[in-house]
């Protein structure tokens, strides 16, 4: 041994008799086993993770010339735009991430849901997931504000008013919200410190905490053997391969490079996304007495406001407006109780039954067709499509005890199959 | 210490007593992060009533601009005598064609809605989720209703109001547009944002 690795090896322990670098670094890297037949799927945990980062960094620096408050705010976003150095590509950078934020979540849920990795032992990890996407979408909500668009005012007045739906205290809850009569720069202040503060703490925190449940049991695998059940001789899964530098080289880095390429090609070249990434109403000063045209929300949350305008009519005496706002946070929470709805014997989707694959497959098709309607115009037929997808949508979830433990599962072999 | 020598009821007191304090403690210290929410002096400020000049108001439109009490739009309309006497025509349509709900002051409780029955006074924003609703007073039919006779469309979520504020059934918004508390200071001068206070 040289004398320079023999310092290193003499530094590494005096560190590690203080903090344990080398253990932590073993147990989640070098020594992690993961399954060796993890694919596409399971790259979307570490490209959410990145657009992590590049929120927080570029959230960051865009604090350092926004201006929260009602006469300053739109104008220091055109500064931002124009006089900024590089002010362009931050602000792009950020309004990209929030929706590449939504879309690797989306895909990364879409897997759960596919190869049942919400199954125990993994229940934890499911609702932290969960919880994470509930703060996520109060981020994207908070933040959608901050620009003073006539967009931004009118979805915060939308959504805010939904506080009004609660019976009795409605009212008093959304003036409390909003600490003002209407939307107003109060709002829009407060709003700014939870978008830069508290939700970025807690997200922050529920990410640490989906990591360390997700080390704690290892990852799931589109067959859903479980691999810590075959070991070697020395204790190793052998069907699993150490996460680094297997994984982290071989594939999450691939993956993010890729990644960066597409992320690249929409912030430079469509950075409004067609109007779907920052709608066009946006780019017009806040307006509290017009209203646009159409009021339709970012892509990432169409779906779920499908579902909030899909109920029409009153029932059990209380009217539409109220349950409206039960069909929307129903919608958000209940995918949360997955791990007591799927009764099945079998985790994946590649063993389970045609009940589960056929209803899986209706379950896609009706959310994009309530994320498609959610850009539209309410029509009574539109509504009506509505309706039955927002059925569908639950049916998926409330009749999964159902179909889950009458349909006929294929038998899921012991060792993970070699193609 | 040993086991035997724990004096439990002693404990069992500290503990209530720690938890009750405790609680008394939090609710306290929670006062002004959740009062600081409500609207402050400067918001209640903000928010007096204000006046409007009425006197370029023209039979069957909307007075615009569009003035504002608390931010919110104030729909100030004057409707001609044909409209007023086909207003009451269509009430198998609406929710709430009495105006039972309290949306509006007592004054306002009325078959057209408002203190004199050819001006309707409004707060613009839909009952749903407070878009602000569009104007459509003509006679034709509309895309999201073939049998239009006229009153206020939300483009947000589709809810329908009549040309008195009164919401359409099977909607999505709950109850009647919201009449604002006002009165006339003169015949050209409307106050919206308090009662008359010489009536009440």
């Amino acid at each position: 041994m040289s004398g320079l690795q023999h310092s290193v090896k003499n530094i590494m322990n005096w560190i590690d008799a203080r903090l344990p670098v080398t253990e932590t670094y073993e147990k989640h890297m070098s020594k992690y086993y993961a399954p060796k037949n993890t694919n596409f799927w399971y790259l979307m945990g570490v490209l959410a993770t990145v657009v992590l980062v590049n929120q927080l960094l570029t959230g960051i620096w865009l604090t350092m010339s926004y201006i929260p408050t009602a006469e300053g705010a739109f104008g220091s976003i055109e500064y931002i735009m124009r006089d900024v150095n590089f002010g362009w590509m931050l602000r792009y950078m950020h309004s990209t991430g929030a929706s590449a934020f939504f879309l690797v979540v989306y895909l990364h849920m879409f897997r759960g849901l596919m190869y049942g990795s919400y199954q125990k032992p993994r229940e934890l990890i499911w609702i932290l997931g969960m919880l994470i996407f509930v703060a996520l979408m109060a981020e994207g909500f908070l933040g959608y504000l901050l620009p003073w668009g006539n967009m931004s005012f009118w979805a915060g007045q939308v959504i805010v008013s939904l506080a009004g739906a609660v019976p009795i205290i409605g009212d008093s809850l959304a003036t409390w919200v909003r600490g003002d009569f209407n939307i107003s720069g109060i709002t829009l202040n407060r709003f700014f410190a939870l978008h830069v503060v508290l939700v970025p703490m807690l997200l922050i925190g529920l990410v640490f905490l989906h990591i360390v449940a997700l080390h704690e049991v290892g990852s799931n695998n589109p067959d859903g053997i479980d691999i810590k059940k075959n070991l070697d001789d020395k204790g190793k899964p052998l069907d699993g391969i150490p996460f680094h530098p297997y994984l982290t080289l071989g594939h999450d880095l691939p993956a993010i490079v890729a990644f960066c390429f597409l992320f690249a090609v929409v912030m430079f070249y469509f950075p409004d996304g067609g109007g779907y990434l920052i709608e066009a109403p946006n780019y017009e000063r806040a307006n509290p007495l017009k209203t646009p045209d159409l009021i339709a929300p970012v892509w990432y949350y169409t779906p779920f406001y499908s579902m909030l305008r899909a109920a029409t009519f009153p029932f059990l005496g209380l009217d539409a407006k109220f349950w409206g706002l039960v069909v929307m946070g129903g919608a958000i929470v209940l995918p949360a109780v997955l791990p007591w709805l799927d009764r099945s014997k079998v985790k994946s989707i590649r063993y389970k039954g045609m009940a589960s694959k056929s209803f899986l497959a209706i379950f896609v098709v009706a959310f994009f067709v309530l994320g498609y309607l959610g850009v539209q115009h309410p029509t009574p037929l539109k509504t009506f499509l509505a309706q039955i997808c927002t059925a569908i949508y639950f049916a998926y979830f409330l009749l999964m005890p159902w179909y889950t433990s009458v349909e006929l599962t294929k038998p899921v072999p012991e060792r993970i199959p070699i193609k | 210490m040993e086991e035997k020598n724990l004096d439990g009821g002693r404990r069992k007191f500290l503990l209530g007593a720690t938890a009750v304090v405790g609680t008394a403690g939090v609710a306290g210290l929670a006062t002004p992060f959740v009062g600081s929410w409500q609207p402050g002096a400067k918001a209640l400020a903000a928010g007096a009533p204000v006046k409007i000049d009425i006197s370029k108001l023209v039979e069957g439109e909307m007075l615009g601009p569009i003035p504002a009490w608390r931010d919110k739009p104030i729909f100030v309309i004057k409707r001609s005598p044909d409209l007023l006497e086909r207003l009451n025509s269509r009430n198998d349509r609406l929710a709430d064609p009495n105006s039972e709900r309290i949306q509006q002051p007592e004054y306002a409780k009325n078959g057209t809605r408002s203190i004199k029955p050819e001006i309707l006074v409004l707060v613009g924003l839909c009952t749903h989720l407070s878009c602000a609703p569009k104007f459509r007073p003509k006679i034709q039919p509309e895309q999201f209703d073939q049998d239009w006779i006229g009153g206020f469309f939300c483009p947000c979520h589709g809810s329908k109001f009549d040309m008195a504020g009164r919401v359409y059934a099977g909607v999505p918004a709950p109850s009647n547009l919201e009449v604002p508390p006002h009165y006339y200071e003169d015949e050209s001068v409307l106050v919206i944002g308090e009662d008359d206070k010489e009536k009440v």
